[in-house]
């Protein structure tokens, strides 16, 4: 086994029919970590997540998931791995404990009865158990949905937007559990589309349109995206935006609150306009640390450009 | 890492134990329309209909026709509902669908047959469904013949009909009274089984792939044997109680009698069975959504009853419909549950209909197992 990496995958490729999905994509997952997966709809996240798990064979690319081989041992992957699906994926027609049940026979769980037990009182359903799953609401159903894939102890979580549709509350529990379930080990490999969510990851990597445009520690995303941004504040922001927008050096404006964002990649443009905008008093700028969400506000609107690149 | 893990194959099959349970509708359909469709159908479905309405045009009166009338009358074909004048009230009853058959008796009937001139009796017949009339028109002439036998006698007898040179005897074996209930119901057993084996089945794995479950059970390391096998079973036991109310209902109901061997029926009844639950299998991984699963399920269902011998003789087709027909599994079936039923078939007799279902079953789950994937794609 490779030490220290729970996936490392390299030149991961599928596509569907004519249309390439996700088009060599490689991603080292040390172990213990919480990996967030991150691209706007259609990115090719949700097949990514298939093809670690052998949901999907790969057309092309090779690498070890937990040491196996994805391509040829995927039946070995599965009985290590928990995959959360997009949309709850459970027996609605059985009860909270049937399905509980159900998915610990499928993995040859020892002492299913009191692990199944456990679950349940872990999830505070225990004296619900016998409801039908398919009448929970949607944040129970996504609390059942992590217990089932909990319940063999794997060393891998695929979470695929787990948190879609759920309450803020329910989704800072459900993060508690994520961070305490990564300093006992499990890596976790979790697609999101939530800023808030992207920053309590240990790394980041984002793609768009089945490639993967950047991957790094989630500290030095910003950095690696080499953004300056200047904030302005003051009256009449919509008109500042109206009238910075296509200046020299402004690859991006992002409002925020009472706040204009101004980003740019060209530092000394950026900078020159800042200051030809500043000495009409009627804003304050000042330089502000790029942050994540300019990041990746920078980087979707590349995407979207490569894409109608290659739609043209 | 084991291929086949029985402890994976009895959580699914539990699983679908439980889920047929919940699901009532489907349940009492299983169960209570085998039930309805037999009565329905054995007691509804007449090949032979009987007491068809009949309107006389007489132009002519006297014992003979009087006695003809009464032989087409104690017959049980014919119902006469009256009598009309004049060609054209006839033909519009005819049109308008208040009589099946018009008897036009010509004007000088009685003193023409007196006199040897062999006059014709016109019976119009509304033969825009033949087989509605085509019993009753078959014993016309039969039936005629007898009643003029009993009336013309003595001097008369020049008139009525010579005997034939020979005789010709008509020995209707295994259905004497040619009862349509005694060919309809075993034939309804290959249908009815055929409806709920292959659309249940169909839509099982469709359920699972239209309602996600599909992708969390793939994720699991069960495998695909473990899953065809643990969804499949339930239903052949469903096929069981379907079959063991069947024939309790033909037996009790219809008087239809088990002449033949058990044995042979339960081997004939199981390879069918198998067959298909492996055609409704192989419908499921095909069919995108649940509605596909039916229309596909639908159109096998049509040949089964159309191309078997269900309904129409089998014997009757051209002869590449007949190749079709072999293909389904239902005709070998009809034909084996009627060989055994009515004919006493034992298994020494059905080599033929037992090779032909095992050659469908063994070619249609090989090609449902190389659909089947354990991935997405």
């Amino acid at each position: 086994m490779n030490g220290q990496q729970a996936i490392d995958v390299r030149g991961l490729t599928k596509s569907f029919g004519d249309k390439l999905v996700v088009d060599h994509f490689d991603i080292s997952v040390p172990r213990g970590a919480i990996y967030g997966f991150l691209g706007p709809n259609g990115s090719g996240k949700t097949t990514t997540i298939r093809m670690l798990c052998g949901l999907l064979l790969p057309d092309a690319g090779e690498g070890t998931c937990l040491g196996f081989d994805v391509r040829r041992q995927a039946q070995s992957i599965k009985t290590q791995v928990g995959y959360m699906t997009q949309k709850f994926s459970l027996y609605e027609d059985l009860s909270i404990r049937e399905n509980l049940d159900f998915v610990a026979r499928m993995y040859g769980v020892r002492d299913r009865r009191t692990r199944v037990s456990s679950a349940l009182a872990d999830l505070g359903l225990a004296d619900r158990a016998g409801q039908l799953a398919g009448t929970l609401s949607g944040g129970w159903k996504q609390r059942l949905a992590l217990a089932a894939c909990l319940i063999h102890d794997p060393q891998l979580l695929l979470l695929d937007e787990p948190t879609a549709g759920v309450d803020p509350k329910a989704r800072r529990d459900f993060w508690d559990e994520i961070r305490r379930l990564s300093k006992a080990g499990v890596t976790v490999l979790v697609s999101t589309h939530y800023m808030d969510e992207a920053v309590q990851c240990d790394f980041i990597t984002y793609i768009a349109y089945g490639k993967k445009l950047i991957d790094g520690p989630s500290a030095d995303i910003p950095g690696m995206v080499g953004l300056t941004t200047w904030r302005a504040e003051g009256p009449e922001l919509a008109a500042l935006d109206a009238e910075i927008a296509g200046q020299p050096g402004v690859a991006q404006i992002a409002r925020f609150g009472s706040t204009l964002h101004v980003s740019g990649v060209d530092a000394a443009a950026l900078e020159a306009t800042v200051r030809r905008f500043e000495a009409r008093g009627i804003h304050r700028w000042s330089l502000q640390p790029a942050g994540l969400e300019e990041a990746f506000i920078y980087l979707m609107t590349g995407a979207r450009d490569n894409f109608s690149r290659d739609a043209a | 890492m084991r291929m086949f893990s029985f402890s994976r194959f009895l959580a699914v099959l539990m699983k679908e134990f439980i889920q047929m349970r919940r699901d009532r509708v489907t349940f009492a359909m299983m169960i209570g329309l085998p039930i309805v469709q037999l009565m329905l159908f054995g007691f509804a479905i007449n090949a032979d209909p009987r007491n068809l309405p009949t309107l006389v045009e007489l132009n002519d009166d006297g014992p003979i026709v009087r006695s003809v009338l009464a032989g087409m009358e104690t017959s049980g074909y014919f119902d006469f509902r009256g009598v009309v004048h004049g060609p054209d009230a006839g033909e519009d009853a005819l049109r308008q669908g208040t009589a099946n058959f018009v008897v036009v008796i010509p004007a000088d009937f009685e003193r023409d047959v007196v006199r040897g001139l062999r006059p014709d009796i016109l019976v119009a017949a509304d033969a825009a469904d033949p087989s509605a009339v085509g019993g009753a028109a078959a014993a016309l002439s039969r039936i005629v013949a007898g009643a003029m036998a009993q009336t013309l006698t003595g001097p008369l007898a020049a008139a009525g009909p010579s005997p034939a040179p020979f005789g010709v005897i008509v020995h209707r074996a295994y259905n004497p009274e040619g009862r349509t209930s005694t060919n309809i119901v075993p034939g309804l057993l290959a249908i009815i089984l055929s409806m709920t084996m292959v659309m249940i089945t169909a839509v099982a794995i469709v359920k699972e792939r239209e309602r996600g479950t599909m992708e969390m059970l793939i994720a699991t390391p069960v495998r695909p044997l473990e899953v065809m096998l643990g969804k499949i079973l339930p239903y052949v036991l469903v096929g069981y109680v379907q079959t063991a109310v069947f024939l309790v209902a033909a037996f009790v109901v219809f008087g239809v009698p088990f002449e033949g061997t058990f044995t042979a029926f339960f081997i004939g009844f199981n390879l069918f069975i198998l067959g298909n639950l492996a055609l409704g299998f192989l419908i499921s991984t095909l069919a995108r959504n649940q509605m596909q699963a039916m229309q596909l399920s639908f159109f096998t269902i049509l040949p089964s009853i159309l191309l078997s011998g269900f309904m129409f003789p089998f014997a009757g087709m051209p002869g590449w419909a007949q190749g079709l027909g072999m293909a389904v599994p239902a005709t070998h079936f009809i034909g084996l549950v009627r060989m055994v039923m009515l004919k006493g078939a034992d298994s020494g007799d059905l080599g033929a209909e037992f090779t032909a279902l095992g050659v469908i079953v063994l070619v249609i789950s090989l090609a449902a197992m190389l659909r089947y994937r354990q991935t997405l794609d």
